[in-house]
């Protein structure tokens, strides 16, 4: 297992009915990820516990993207991976960010 | 005075081959245990052998029993086979019974057939697409003797080889026709056959086997294992591809990207009202995963290159649909269903291992040599193809625009792969493992599987690069570099020139489809289980027990 952590600074803050959210499965070649709010001074922190050693790079790239489409303040994202490709990781992000700002159903 | 040339040899030698077999045989009819000593009467050191090795039905009682030759007496066997599937086809050269082969596809045995190369007892003279290889059956590789599989014979020796025909019929043309020797195993000999595929007098032995024939289900795919990702390929390839050049002439590969297109047509597809406009006419096996777009009525025909087990009965209730005999069975034939999938084709669309810059495909890797099997002649232009179509003439335009050149059509060949493989091995790379494989194999080419020249789109979950309207090979890297994602070959990307060629539709990501990736899920699936597809056939689809899991 490896841990990757990841700040970035510049974003949006989000409305009030945001409210924590959790996508996806631990699985093999998929991951879980969970997005909270939390007072991080404007910051968007992601930590990534993946089970693919040496992959870091691509994860930055991979988040580097995520925020330029996104862009969120005081955010904390939990990423569980089990080895999801570039692909899989994105979908979910998109699709775990699009219920969080679309709140509690 | 020069002698008078013997114009008969050949049948000569067949004629004195039969002679010393007769022993062995009542009439055409030969026992199971007097195979190996009928093989080692008629066999000579030398002769080129052609045993029945298709990427589905094998004819392994007779691979078998030729594995079992003393090497003394029979060696330096010269193989022409399609397909080196099973043990035995390997186990004949290790044993020294042949040293020579020509082959298509070795797949199952790729890695063994590598380090019989390496240690010298393999000669290999060329490895060729399905069609160059039956074609040099009729040129420079005819088979002397021919050992082939059929599912029934009768008194007379008249074959039926039913719903996987595959190779046999031209393997037995170009054999009998030039006074070689047909040798016939079959699962079982009727009074009547329910038709004659092959008929008795192209046919010299007939030997029941002790067990049927084997079959591998290879086209049948699972759709519990299709992701979210390739259902968002699919609808991009539907959506930017099928829809926008109305492709109704097609083959598909045999993999999950493809099993996926095949799911979404009677969902996805139907919705965009592409039933009737795409998709129309296939070369393919008789996928389970197009049973559901049959049902939905957006399929006119199939004509197979093999069958599948288990649409055995579906296919007998969908005549319309498939090529079948007055018994009701299908017959396929895998050298004209090739000329179909590369003449009268517009679309080829498949996955591969690697893509590099200039959109070179190839399924090698170092330590396997694997082969080509169809996917060249399915997945090239058809440089003789003189027939119009929309798809055909839209793709060469594109081609053509702004170049002073003749009008002419183009095939689409379509490379669908995520960036990714499992245990993130890149789809996209600077140089194809091919290279090295070929230095180390003494290939005087490296194995290239689809030509970049050939590739029209590549499509990947980043988008399609649409390689027909590139116009320099500065474009053509960017829009493969553009497609390519977070492998190195696409973090190498020239971000303003990707873009630059967005703005010009050459790249196009799911938005500009007018896709939300959001919509990408498994439940667009016309059919999420194997049961499923049980269920949309009306239970006529039996599959094979390894695909049950109820």
């Amino acid at each position: 297992m490896e841990t990757l952590r990841f700040t970035y600074s510049g974003g949006l803050p989000v409305g009030n009915q945001a409210a924590a959210t959790l996508v996806g499965v631990v699985g093999s070649g998929n991951l879980e990820i969970l997005v909270e709010r939390q007072s991080l001074a404007g910051a968007c922190e992601v930590e990534v516990i993946t089970a693919a050693i040496g992959f870091g790079t691509i994860w930055q790239s991979v988040l580097d993207d995520f925020f330029a489409r996104h862009g969120l303040a005081d955010i904390r994202i939990s990423i569980n991976d089990v080895g999801a490709t570039p692909a899989v990781v994105s979908l979910r992000l998109d699709q775990a960010i699009a219920s969080f700002l679309a709140g509690p159903q | 005075m020069t002698a008078m040339r013997n114009w008969n040899s050949q049948a000569e030698d067949k004629a004195a081959r039969l002679t010393r077999a007769a022993p062995w045989s009542r009439g055409k009819h030969v026992l199971a245990e007097d195979t190996v000593a009928l093989l080692e009467a008629i066999l000579r050191p030398g002769d080129r052998v052609c045993l029945e090795g298709n990427n589905q039905k094998q004819a392994d009682f007779l691979a078998r029993s030729l594995a079992a030759l003393d090497p003394e007496k029979i060696h330096d066997l010269h193989m022409v086979q399609s397909v080196l599937a099973l043990p035995e086809h390997l186990d004949i050269f290790e044993r020294g019974i042949a040293s020579r082969l020509d082959f298509s596809f070795s797949g199952p045995q790729s890695l063994r057939l590598a380090s019989l190369l390496a240690e010298g007892r393999i000669t290999i003279g060329a490895i060729h697409t399905y069609l160059e290889l039956f074609g040099r059956y009729f040129v420079d590789l005819t088979p002397r003797v021919s050992l082939v599989c059929a599912q029934y014979c009768d008194a007379a020796g008249n074959l039926y080889t039913g719903p996987n025909t595959e190779d046999t019929p031209t393997i037995v043309e170009a054999t009998a026709f030039k006074r070689g020797i047909v040798i016939a195993q079959v699962n079982q000999q009727l009074e009547t056959l329910p038709r004659v595929d092959i008929p008795a007098d192209w046919v010299d032995f007939v030997i029941v086997s002790p067990a049927p024939h084997f079959i591998e289900p290879l086209f049948t795919r699972d759709p519990a294992q299709i992701s979210e990702i390739q259902v968002l390929m699919a609808m991009m390839a539907i959506k930017g591809i099928y829809a926008d050049y109305e492709v109704n002439r097609l083959n598909h590969g045999i993999g999950f990207d493809t099993a996926a297109i095949e799911l979404l047509l009677p969902t996805f597809a139907a919705e965009l009202g592409l039933k009737g406009k795409i998709c129309r006419h296939w070369a393919l096996n008789p996928h389970p995963a197009l049973i559901p777009a049959i049902e939905a009525g957006f399929v006119d025909s199939v004509h197979s290159f093999g069958s599948e087990l288990g649409m055995e009965n579906y296919i007998r209730a969908r005549p319309d649909i498939f090529f079948t005999g007055p018994d009701g069975g299908m017959r396929s034939n895998r050298a004209l269903c090739q000329a179909a999938g590369h003449y009268a084709c517009d679309m080829f669309i498949g996955s591969t291992l690697q893509i590099d810059l200039a959109g070179n495909s190839s399924t090698a890797t170092l330590g396997r040599i694997a082969g080509f099997g169809g996917a060249p002649n399915m997945g090239a232009d058809a440089r003789g193809r003189r027939h119009a179509s929309p798809a055909w003439l839209k793709a060469g335009r594109e081609a053509r625009a702004g170049r002073n050149l003749i009008p002419r059509g183009q095939k689409l060949v379509v490379q669908m792969v995520e960036t990714f493989r499992e245990h993130m091995q890149p789809a996209f790379v600077e140089r194809l493992d091919a290279w090295e494989l070929a230095e180390s194999a003494g290939m005087e080419l490296p194995p290239v599987m689809i030509y970049g020249e050939d590739v029209s789109h590549i499509l990947t979950e980043e988008g399609i690069a649409n390689l027909l309207l590139c116009r320099t090979d500065e474009e053509r890297e960017q829009a493969i570099r553009g497609v390519a994602g977070y492998t190195a070959v696409g973090l190498g990307r020239d971000r303003l020139m990707v873009e630059n060629l967005r703005d010009r539709g050459i790249i196009r990501r799911p938005e500009d489809l007018g896709i939300d990736k959001r919509m990408a899920t498994r439940d667009l699936l016309a059919a999420r289980s194997v049961k499923d597809l049980v269920r949309a056939s009306g239970g006529l689809y039996d599959p094979p027990k390894r695909f049950r899991n109820w």
